[in-house]
Order: structure tokens, then sequence, then C-alpha cells
């Protein structure tokens, strides 16, 4: 319990259960047929349930999973046993809602597609090898969605070609070894 | 934008047309993939197919042929497609190739990308100098970034470039910015510790820090460097706990390194205080709800905790239970749930709010609150409460079930008063639908009320008769008629069970039948004045069972009747003494005169010669399977013939032209020769399937045969009987069985082996030393020989005494072509467990002797 409060996963599922993002923070699942066989078990028992006006929530193998779903996208974040449930729901609840301002309000399986960096990049933004990052989804969807070029930050052509140089050597050097 | 759910048909069309990673054609990528090499590079383009990269990582798709790889790598080379093997490397470069692009989101991807791939050392150079001019940038989302990359990616050595920059990065102005080296830095002491925690003056700085997770961050980093330090951790948590604390995850974080301190410094004070106590109280006033509940929960969690400490805490609990949010609900009843084991009194208050909620949609929930009340239910409210459970129990899953049985069966034996109502539920529910695990559970708990409360016994044994009269689980059935026969004969009239485990004999599959046949075997041998009732019993289930047996299989009549016949003339010699258990069909070991005539009735098979051994059957399927399925080989001459035992368990099936499919190509010696299929195979009727091969004569040939049923199967109406015109065919796999050296071995045993061994001829002898390496035990290697050799064991010496050092085993028997061979077996064992043999055999032949050992050798 002095541990912080950590996520194992977030998923993002179609009406069929197959997958349109996720992202696993914990080893209990190493393989991907282990991470498959848990989405599976966790959108069939959850599929019936009406997780559309409030978040869900049901046990999974000693583990918590909330869930919502809007039209045909099932979203999960999943924490161990012992976890706050509503520090869960809060983390479900950032990820809905930016995903809601990210897609415009348009929050199906083929605009998730058609945006599907930025769902990525909204994963990233939300927790960091389990860690909570940020959980209001105004300021996730806003560092999600800063676009603005930067004048002040590129990177010579040079930099990148000696790095490159440097590196192409370097890797020769021990492939010879 | 609401538009309507999209119905299934539609919803793959769509899925071509939109996604274009799901079904998209390699070419098409390609296409796509000269943006990277457009001058004007198309920035948002890039990104959408960026993701289409890292999408098919998340599938774990990332493979060397995947037109995803050679796409990147064509772009970023300018080279033709790249055939054959590409290396993760390649990919590596292709990605920092966008680091020109000035586009912040697709600077991110490339981010992201870098963090999926995991580069080696190698690969790190290049993206380091770049990442670090990022770090630096003006940018403030470049360089919160950056540092997640970096630190993710780094070694120590590079670690100690950055340092310093990571710590100014800690108490930078922007939040983003500090919470990314925090995070960073959590991740890193757990294989950087030294480095991180030279940081301490920075994060110390960090969790004054006015922005709300920038402090959560700057906490949990602190308490982490610190947490070794007990007295530090406390000083801590005393300053914050006075202090202001802005994000509800850092005032959580706080309520559980409170509750370390708390648990450490060992319970109350002299006046009965517990130090910080009032804080957690006070967090139950939070405006987060998230804050309220951590500290309900840790003061429930509190070691010792008084009612009055507890009050508080349940009060919200119970504020909770009425929420509109069901994750609200959840986690209150789940928490009240918790401590009801514990103080259920403290939660009674509750009860009426927690039976509200067994009408919750959340199943979950309902069950929760339903295992609650049962929990804290008192003797007078267990009626009421069984009647609202049994309408809740037809509406949720088996796994539910299960719980509320549980919880069933440790409120019985709380009021042992209320047994009757209690069990009457459990044989209620007993009765309806429900899957294998549910029943046992439900079984289990009988049973267990019956061994725990005795005016339970008589009720719950009718119970559990009434459930075997249509039980369709083998496993339950055998389980059950076990314990009938154990306390059965126990009770005031063992009479009125015999009627139901009679009944089982006639309408049962082989295995539940053998056990009926076994528990009337145990009533009969305990209870006297039943002893000839049962004796007519006994003898009347043989004819019963010759009846049963289809005529169209002529050699059948003759088989299996006289295995069963067996068993009931041993229980007529020797009875109250030991019980029979074993089951009808395994039939004895040496060969057997219903064997020999079952296969000389065969025409196929008339012409392998004299049956020289029948091997006890082998089981090739799990118990409980559709089809039950054990196998019988016999051994000739030269031929091999694999009997295989079939019963099919499911009333609905009608199978036809059943076969075994034998793959022989991990047996090479042998071929396959002839067959016999069974024509019809109709439910709860054994039947038998043979195989034959062929093997060279005189060679004792072994190997593993893997098994296949195929047969047509046709459904069967039950209420008339009829199975249906068309059938399907269909395959169902069976366990391998192995021709082992034993198989070729009859046991034989020798009334005096000394004379028997004095008068072979010493010339034949052979003998040899083996190591047999480190065994469990004496005994346990002296066994292991002797099932390997399937030899017969002479003068009780299979029997090693406890403690010894040394044994000596003798062992005769007959091998395949009518060979008298002796065996000597001299074992010792060390200190260390190893054991070694030495091993003499004597035989009319000196080849087989020779084989015997080569048996030992290569066993």
């Amino acid at each position: 319990m002095e541990t912080c409060p950590s996520v194992k996963n977030i998923l993002l599922l179609d009406s069929e259960g197959k997958r349109v993002a996720v992202k696993y923070y914990s080893d209990d699942w190493p393989t991907n047929s282990a991470k498959e066989a848990f989405e599976k078990s966790v959108f069939t028992k959850t599929q019936k349930t009406n997780a559309r006006t409030e978040a869900e929530i049901a046990m999974f193998e000693n583990n918590i999973v909330v869930y919502k779903f809007v039209q045909d996208l099932h979203f999960f974040v999943t924490g161990g046993e012992d976890e706050n449930e509503l520090i869960l729901a809060t983390v479900l609840q950032g990820f809905f809602d930016a995903v809601g301002f990210l897609l415009r309000g348009n929050v199906d399986k083929k605009e998730a597609l058609e945006n599907l960096d930025l769902i990525l990049l909204c994963l990233d933004e939300i927790v960091d090898g389990g860690i909570i990052l940020e959980t209001d989804a105004n300021v996730i969807a806003q560092k999600v969605a800063s676009h603005s070029m930067d004048a002040g930050a590129p990177l010579s052509e040079q930099t990148i070609s000696q790095a490159l140089a440097t590196a192409r050597e370097h890797l020769a050097r021990s492939l010879l070894k | 934008m609401a538009q309507p759910l999209i119905k299934k048909d539609d919803d793959r069309d769509d899925e071509a047309d939109y996604s274009p990673f799901l079904g998209i054609e390699k070419g098409a990528v390609l296409q796509e993939a000269r943006v990277f090499n457009d001058p004007q590079l198309d920035a948002r383009r890039c990104s959408q197919l960026y993701s289409s990269v890292l999408f098919r990582t998340d599938l774990g798709l990332f493979r060397v042929d995947s037109g995803y790889y050679q796409a990147f790598v064509s772009a970023e080379s300018g080279r033709n497609l790249y055939k054959g093997q590409i290396e993760a490397t390649e990919v590596f470069f292709a990605v920092t190739k966008l680091f020109q692009s000035r586009d912040i989101g697709l600077r991110r991807m490339v981010y992201l990308m870098i963090k999926e791939l995991s580069p080696s050392a190698d690969e790190v150079i290049i993206v380091t100098s770049s990442l670090m001019k990022d770090m630096n940038s003006k940018t403030d989302m470049y360089r919160a970034n950056a540092i997640r990359v970096l630190c993710r990616i780094t070694d120590g050595t590079l670690l100690t470039q950055i340092e310093r920059y990571l710590k100014q990065a800690i108490v930078d102005k922007n939040p983003v910015v500090a919470s990314a080296a925090l995070v960073s830095g959590i991740h890193l002491l757990q294989t950087n510790p030294e480095i991180v925690k030279r940081w301490s003056n920075e994060v110390q700085e960090a969790v004054q820090s006015r922005a709300a997770l920038v402090q959560f961050h700057a906490l949990a980093l602190l308490h982490q460097i610190r947490q070794n330090d007990r007295l530090a951790v406390s000083k801590l948590v005393t300053s914050l706990t006075r202090g202001t604390v802005r994000s509800p995850l850092a005032q959580c974080l706080l309520i559980r390194y409170t509750s370390q301190v708390i648990r450490e410094s060992g319970g109350n004070t002299q006046t009965g205080d517990r130090p910080f106590y009032d804080y957690l109280e006070s967090c139950l006033r939070h405006k987060a709800e998230m804050v309220i509940f951590e500290a309900a929960k840790a003061i429930t969690e509190l070691n010792g905790v008084t009612n009055r400490e507890l009050t508080p805490a349940i009060t919200v609990l119970q504020l909770f239970l009425s929420s509109s949010k069901p994750v609200l609900r959840f986690a209150a009843v789940r928490t009240l749930n918790k401590v009801a084991m514990t103080h259920p009194m403290a939660v009674t208050n509750c009860n009426i709010d927690i039976e509200s909620l067994i009408s919750d949609p959340n199943r979950s929930i309902a069950t929760l609150a339903i295992t609650t009340l049962l929990k804290t239910g008192n003797e007078s409210s267990v009626d009421r409460l069984m009647k609202q459970i049994t309408n809740f129990m037809s509406e949720i899953a088996d796994e539910f079930k299960i719980v509320v049985v549980e919880a069933i069966r440790s409120l019985c034996l709380k009021f042992p008063l209320k047994y009757r109502s209690l069990m009457n539920f459990l044989s209620n529910i007993l009765r309806e639908e429900g899957g294998f695990e549910y029943k046992k559970a439900i079984v289990d708990s009988i049973v267990i009320l019956i061994s725990d409360i005795p005016d339970a016994k008589e009720s719950g044994l009718l119970h559990l008769c009434e459930f075997i009269e249509d039980c369709e689980f083998t496993y339950l059935s055998t389980q059950i008629l076990h314990f009938l026969g154990i306390e059965g004969p126990k009770t005031s009239d063992p009479s009125k069970y015999i009627r139901y485990i009679y009944n089982r004999v006639h309408l049962e599959n082989a295995t539940v039948r053998a056990a009926a046949v076994s528990t009337l075997a145990k009533f009969g041998a305990l209870v006297d004045s039943l002893k000839p009732r049962i004796f007519v019993l006994l003898r009347r289930c043989l004819f019963d069972c010759d009846d049963e047996e289809p005529s169209e299989e002529p050699f059948d009549i003759n088989s299996v009747p006289k295995e069963i016949k067996s068993q009931p003339l041993a229980e007529k010699k020797a009875p109250g003494k030991k019980q029979p258990t074993g089951a009808p069909p395994s039939g004895p070991p040496s060969p057997d005169d219903a064997y020999e005539k079952l296969l000389s009735s065969i025409p196929e098979f008339s012409g392998f010669g004299k049956l020289f051994k029948s091997s006890a059957p082998v089981e090739l399927t799990e118990a409980e399977t559709e089809y039950a399925v054990n196998a019988v080989k016999h051994i000739f001459d030269s031929h091999v013939v694999i009997q295989y035992n079939c019963t099919n368990t499911i009333p609905e099936q009608l199978l036809e032209n059943v076969t075994v499919i034998v793959d022989a190509s991990e047996a090479e010696e042998f071929s396959e020769v002839a067959t016999k299929p069974l024509r019809s195979f109709p439910y709860d009727t054994p039947g038998q399937i043979f195989v034959a091969f062929e093997k060279p004569e005189g060679v004792t040939a072994v190997g593993k045969f893997s098994n296949m049923l195929r047969f047509i199967v046709k459904e069967v109406d039950l209420s008339t009987g009829e199975a249906e015109e068309d059938g399907v065919e269909d395959e169902y796999q069976l366990e391998d069985l192995e021709v082992v050296a034993a198989d070729y071995m009859l046991k034989v045993p020798v009334s005096n082996f000394r004379n028997a061994w004095e008068s072979m001829d010493p010339n034949g002898e052979r003998v040899d030393e083996y190591g047999l390496g480190p065994r469990e035990s004496l005994a346990e290697a002296v066994s292991a020989v002797i099932n390997l050799l399937g030899m017969q064991p002479c003068e009780g010496t299979e029997v090693v005494p406890n403690n010894s050092r040394s044994h000596t085993a003798l062992l005769s028997g007959v091998y395949i072509g009518n060979v008298k061979v002796l065996v000597r077996l001299s074992f010792g064992i060390d200190s260390s467990k190893e054991v070694a043999m030495k091993l003499a055999v004597r035989s009319e032949d000196e080849n087989i002797s020779d084989a015997i050992h080569e048996v030992v050798a290569s066993g």
C-alpha cells in the first residue's frame, strides 16, 4: 500500500473486441497471446453491460477493470486488486474525455483509426511506465494537439548525418568483432 | 455526431474503407511512404502513417518481413524495396530521419517510436545528440518529452552526462517539464539509485510546488528515495499532514504513507489515541471522492482498529453505497465486505443500503452485497435473506454463484440451527442448471455441512442421492457414491439409500457403475442386516450387464461380463475385509481366456498365433470427457493388436463407423495390417475397436502411437430415441499409447527362486553394473526398475525396509517366445542418494539375457 498508484494497462477495443490501441505497463501479460487472451476475456465479460452513461467496474484475475463505452469503442483501464478504484476511474475518465476532445466529439472507431497518432500520443501523456502523468482531459488534449510549428527547434541536416555516420561506423566495428 | 450504431456487415465494409491498418496492401503503404522523401514533407500525413507502424507494434506484428518496415527503409534510403531480412536498426535509422521535421506532432511520434523500439546502446548514440538538443529547447513540450525518452533509453554513463539538466528540470517553472523529470526519476531509481538519490534537494523543493501533479510526482519520488529511512518518512508525513497538499492524487499518496507510519510506529499512545488518526479522519471530509475513499479504506485496514475509529469511515462508505456511480458503489461494498470479515457488527448499520444493492444491475456489486449480508446477518434474518437470494441466483453467472455458495456454507457453519433452510437452499440450486464448477461447489458444501453438523446428515445424504439420480457429471456421481459408502452405513436406516445406489448400476456409464457396485459392497460389508440383500443385488447386476451388451458384437458377450464377475466373487470370499475399488473394465494383467477368445473370434486376427500377453488397460482420455477410451495391448509373436475400449457418454449422440486413426511414425518397426471399426456406437454402450500391427518376429519392438478417434456423429432426439438421417464426420484426439519392453514380459512367479536360479546354466548369465543417478529413495529406485522390466518380484523382495542402504530384489518372468528369465538386482544408495545397481540375468537363451540388459541400459 505504500506504493504509488499504478495502472497496469489501458485498452481501447472496438465493438468486436479487436484492438484499436492498447498499452501495457505491467509484466503480468508477458506475451502478445497473453495480452490478447486478457483482452478477449475482458471484452467478452463486459460486452453486455451498459457502460455508456457511467463508468462500470469488474474484477478479472485479481485485477480491477474500469470501463466505459461510446458508439463502437470500448475503453478499459486495469489496475491491481488493491488499487483505489476511484483513481482508476479518474484515469479512465481522463482518457475517455481527452479522446472526445481530440476527435472533436466524433468518437467512433473510424474516426479513432484515422487519428490513431493522436490516440497513441494521448495514451503516452496519461500514463508513463504505469505512473499516472495527468488525468485532466483538457490538459491531456492540449498536450497532444499542440501541433504548432516551432522555429527554434529544428536540427540541422548536419547533426543528423554526422550522428548517422558515427553510428554506422560504430555498428560495423561491432559486427567485425 | 450521433450516428446510429453500425450493423455488423456494414461495419466490415467500413473497415476496408477507413482503416489503413487492418487490411492494407503492401504496395499502398509504399505509395504512401513517398511522403517521407517529399521535399514539402506533409507532417500530418507522415504522422498518420507512422501510427500505422506503432499500431503494428501493439499487435505484436513487428516482424522483419512486415511491409511497413520495408516501406520505411526504402523511403529513408531511397533504395528500391529492400528484400530479405531487415534489421530493426535500419528502421531505427529511418525513424531518426524524421527528426528533421519541425512538426511537433511528428516529432512526438518519433519519440514514441524510439520508446517502442527500445534501441540498443549502439543505436542510442544516433538519437542522443538530437534528444539532448530537444531537452534544451525553448519549446516546453519538446523538453518534457525528450527527457522522458532519454531517461527511458539511457544507461549509467549517459545519465551522468545529463544529470545536470535533469536536476534543473525537476525545479523547472513548467509543470510538464518538472513532472517528466520526476517520473523519469522514479523509473531510474530502480536501475541507478545512487544517482537519483543525489537529487533529493531538488525533489524536496518540488514537493512544495504549486502545480498539483508536480507535487504528486515529487512526493512519490521523495518517498521512494527515503523509503528505507523510517525517521525521514515519519518527518515527511508529519510536515505534510500539517501543510497543504493540492492534488487529490498526492493526498492519496500521503494517506498511504501515513498508514505505513502508523503501522510501523506500533499502535496507540498512552492516551489511547492513535497518532495521525485525526489526519485520516479529516481526509474523510475532503472534497475529492478518491481521497475520501482512500482514507476510509486506510482506516478500515488499521491494525486492531476500534469500533470508535471505524464509525466515521463506515458512515462515508454507507453514503457511497447509494451513489449513482457504479465504481463508487463497488468500491464501498467491496471495502465493507472486507470489514464484515473482522467486524461484522460495525457493518450491520449499512444492511438496508446493502440489501438494496442485491438488485444492482452490476452483478459484481450485487454479489458483493449478498456475501456481505451473509457475513453480517444474524440468525433471525437468515430466512428472509435466503428468500432474496433465491430470486437473485437465477440472474447471475456461475462464477458469482460459486462465491455465494461458499458464503452460505460459512453462514451455515456459523448458525448450525439454521441448517434446514440453508440445506434446502443448496439442494434447490443443485437441481437447477449449472456448470461443473458450480455443481461441485454445492456438492462440496453439502458434504462439509454433513460432516460438521450431525443433524444435517440424513437430509443432506438424501439430497445428494436425489442429485445423482439426474447428474450429468461422472466425477460428481462417483464422489457422491464414495461418500455414501462411508456415511450411509453409519446412519439409522442405511437401507433407504440402497435403491438410489442400485439404480446407478443400471443407468450409468462404466465408471459410475463401478463406483455404485463398490458402494453397494461397502454397505454389504458394514451392515450385517443388509448383507443378504446386497448379495442378491450384486449377483443380479451381473446379469443386467449381460443384457446391456449389443448382440451385434458377438465377442462382447465374453469379454466385459467376465471382468465384472471377478469383483463380487472376491467380495464373497472376504466380506468385511479390504474394499475393492477397481472399476470393472480394468481387467487382469495376465493373458486372459476372455481376451484370447475374443481375439480368436475375429477372423482378421485368427492367423496371429497364440496370444502372449494382454496389458492392463491404459486410459487414453481424461475423466469426464465426451468419449471415454482405454486401450489394451495384445502381444503376439509377430503382431501387436491394440484394443480400444470406448464409451460414448453423450446421450444426444449416436456415433457410426468409428475408427481409430493411428499414427505410428514414432513406432518405426510397426506397420498397420488390419483395423476393425465399430459400426454403430450408441450412448453408454461400451464398444471395442481393434487395430492390428505387424512387427518383425523375435524383435521386441517398442514405440509410441498417437491415436485419433474418427467417426460420423448423428444427433439423437432424446424424446423419441431416433437418430437423424444425416451425420457429420468428426474427430477426437486421444492420448498417445506406448509399447514398451515390459509388454513383452509375462509376470510368472517361481516357487523357489534359489533352486530355479541354480538350475539355470551359469554360462548364460550376464552381469553388469549401472548407475541410476540421484533418486528419491531406494524403494523408489527398486520399484522403477521392476516396473521397467515388467517382471514378477519373488519372495516379497519388492518391499524395501525403511532406511536400508542396500537391497536385493529377485524377479522372474517369461519373455516373449516363452523364454524363462530370472533376474537378481542388487541396489546400493549413498548419502547423496546416488543409486548404483548390479543386474544379473539368467535365462534359457543368452540373447534374451542380453536383451534384458539392453532394456535397462536404454530405460
